[in-house]
């Protein structure tokens, strides 16, 4: 590996904790990431020369926190009247080295920089650039990428983010177990939020996507370090591995959506799924479910079975309807029907359908489903327009690629009985 | 004589690496076991899971599990080598190797004092 490529690696993996520290000392997310970028100039500059410090976080920290307070000082200086909230700690060089063997606070620090990002006044999208952004360190370019928009317009919404979330004002007091536990289950939803954001993108665009599924999973498995015998965390990691495990088979060669059933599993990710299922056997054991682990379970039921017949999908079944005591949505009952239809037919699963049916009018996977169900039923003019409703309300072309396929094989079927018929 | 070499390096560092820097240092390792393997001095060789799929057990009584590694450390133990080696120096050599293949991190050579090849398929 290069100098460069090494250092590169070296300031990713240090820049939670790092950026962490500073936001701590500063109590400013741009003071603190000014701070966390001149240091790593500095890194860039020293570590080819002098090699690698043992601890490039705890390096990072001091040299940042050292170079802003000389420009705080500095900029003292010019200014006759300075803002002394500026800096919230000022300590001497000997506490500077206490804290630098002292990682206690270390934990908080990072939870508390991810927490900062799931501000609930900021939209999903927002939440997740600013995240990406702060935590992980892309650049704007990077994140403009990802998301398919144009480098300005990602740069005006973290803008946007960053002043909502300096005028919400987090609290920098080390958090009590009931805000910690709130505060690690905000950030969750947040990690789940950036995969989903990487993972539901269509075939043309999962290459450009695919680093935010990477992202995730390392920002899980980060926080799950941190929280080594959180059930969830363990659960929510599982879950992103177990999904991201199937990325190479989810898209054949031309971009369409390959399901389930249909996809070559030796293309899946074997240490992936490995460490998934590693860890929902340690999440089992705490004896204390929640529904990122019900989910993990069910992506292991799958990841198991070597052919898709093999599917044990009764017991899918049943885990689909403990997370629907847990998180009653029409979503989940939706996904409970297709497991339904596999062990007592399409038609149990159509008439679980029937009532969602208000809810989910606009929702393209429930016309998908529901065209599935009827053509199994031999229902295939009900089928056709299903379909035709799904293409309506497919989110990408990938979408309406699969259903068109479905079309098409619901036109070759019935085609030799009209020719009958005439 | 076999060594263990132990290989401890940041977890969190080596998960940073690029899928392709992954590979790249993969490949650059499996050139080294390569030729020790022609040289018939090649025993099992292990790459760990994350320190976060590790699981604990404390010989207390009553043995007490917990999540996570043994021990808490900046650099953790992510994988092994099992060689064969006439003495320290030569089993410095393969570490050396080994290291400029994938910098960073540190390797622990502890000679083997019994090794039951065990019976699980390669």
């Amino acid at each position: 590996m290069s100098d460069t490529a090494w250092i590169d690696a070296a300031l990713t993996s240090a820049r939670p904790q790092a950026v962490g520290a500073l936001l701590r000392y500063f109590r400013d997310l741009d003071t603190a990431e000014e701070a966390f970028q001149n240091a790593s100039l500095r890194a860039l500059k020293s570590w080819p020369r002098n090699g690698p410090p043992r601890d490039p976080a705890a390096w990072l920290i001091m040299v940042g926190r050292n170079v802003a307070i000389d420009d705080i000082r500095r900029s003292r200086k010019q200014q006759p009247l300075p803002e002394d909230e500026a800096i919230s700690d000022l300590d001497d060089a000997e506490e500077q080295i206490a804290e630098r063997l002292d990682g206690s606070h270390y934990r908080d620090d990072i939870l508390r920089l991810l927490f900062i990002c799931c501000h609930p006044d900021l939209p999903a999208t927002q939440q997740i650039a600013l995240a990406l952004r702060i935590v992980s360190g892309l650049t704007v370019k990077q994140i403009a990428r990802a998301f398919l928009v144009g480098e300005a317009a990602m740069e005006q919404r973290i803008t946007r983010a960053k002043a909502r979330v300096a005028d919400a004002g987090v609290p920098f007091e080390t958090p009590g177990a009931v805000e910690r536990g709130e505060r690690l289950s905000a950030v969750a939803a947040m990690i789940y939020l950036i995969f989903n954001e990487g993972y539901s993108a269509g075939g043309d665009t999962a290459e450009a996507r695919a680093p935010l599924c990477e992202e995730a999973i390392r920002l899980a498995r980060l926080l799950l370090r941190l929280f080594q015998s959180e059930p969830e965390i363990m659960g929510l990691t599982a879950l992103l591995l177990l999904q991201h495990a199937r990325s190479a088979a989810r898209f054949d060669t031309s971009g369409a959506l390959v399901l389930l059933d249909d996809q070559d599993r030796s293309l899946w990710n074997g240490k992936m799924i490995a460490e998934g299922l590693a860890l929902i056997d340690k999440a089992m054991r705490h004896r204390r479910s929640g529904p990122y682990q019900v989910q993990a379970a069910i992506a292991a039921l799958h990841a198991r079975a070597a052919k898709p017949e093999d599917t044990d999908w009764a017991q899918i079944d049943l885990l689909y309807g403990a997370l629907e005591i847990m998180q009653p949505s029409p979503v989940i009952t939706l996904n409970r029907a297709v497991a339904v239809s596999k062990v007592q037919g399409p038609q149990a699963a159509l008439d679980m359908l029937e009532p969602l049916a208000e809810r989910l009018s606009s929702y393209f996977h429930y016309f998908g489903v529901r065209g599935a169900f009827l053509m199994q039923l031999g229902r295939n003019e009900e089928a056709r327009t299903a379909f035709d409703r799904a293409i309506a309300l497919a989110n990408t072309s990938a979408e309406a690629a699969h259903i068109r396929m479905h079309l098409d094989r619901l036109m070759r079927d019935s085609a030799p009985r009209d020719a009958k018929a005439k | 004589m076999l060594y263990a070499i132990l290989c401890y390096h940041d977890e969190d560092f080596v998960g940073s690496w690029s899928r392709e820097q992954d590979e790249a240092v993969m490949q650059k390792l499996a050139v080294v076991q390569e030729k020790l393997t022609k040289q018939g001095r090649l025993g099992p060789v292990a790459r760990l899971l994350p320190t976060t799929a590790a699981t604990t057990l404390r010989k207390e009584d009553p043995p007490l599990v917990l999540d996570g590694p043994y021990a808490e450390t900046k650099e953790q133990l992510l994988g092994f080598y099992i060689v064969d080696c006439k003495d320290l120096d030569a089993a410095l050599e393969v570490a050396r190797d080994l290291g400029a293949a994938n910098p960073g991190g540190a390797y622990e050579i502890r000679p083997v004092g019994v090794l039951n090849p065990g019976s699980i398929p390669a």
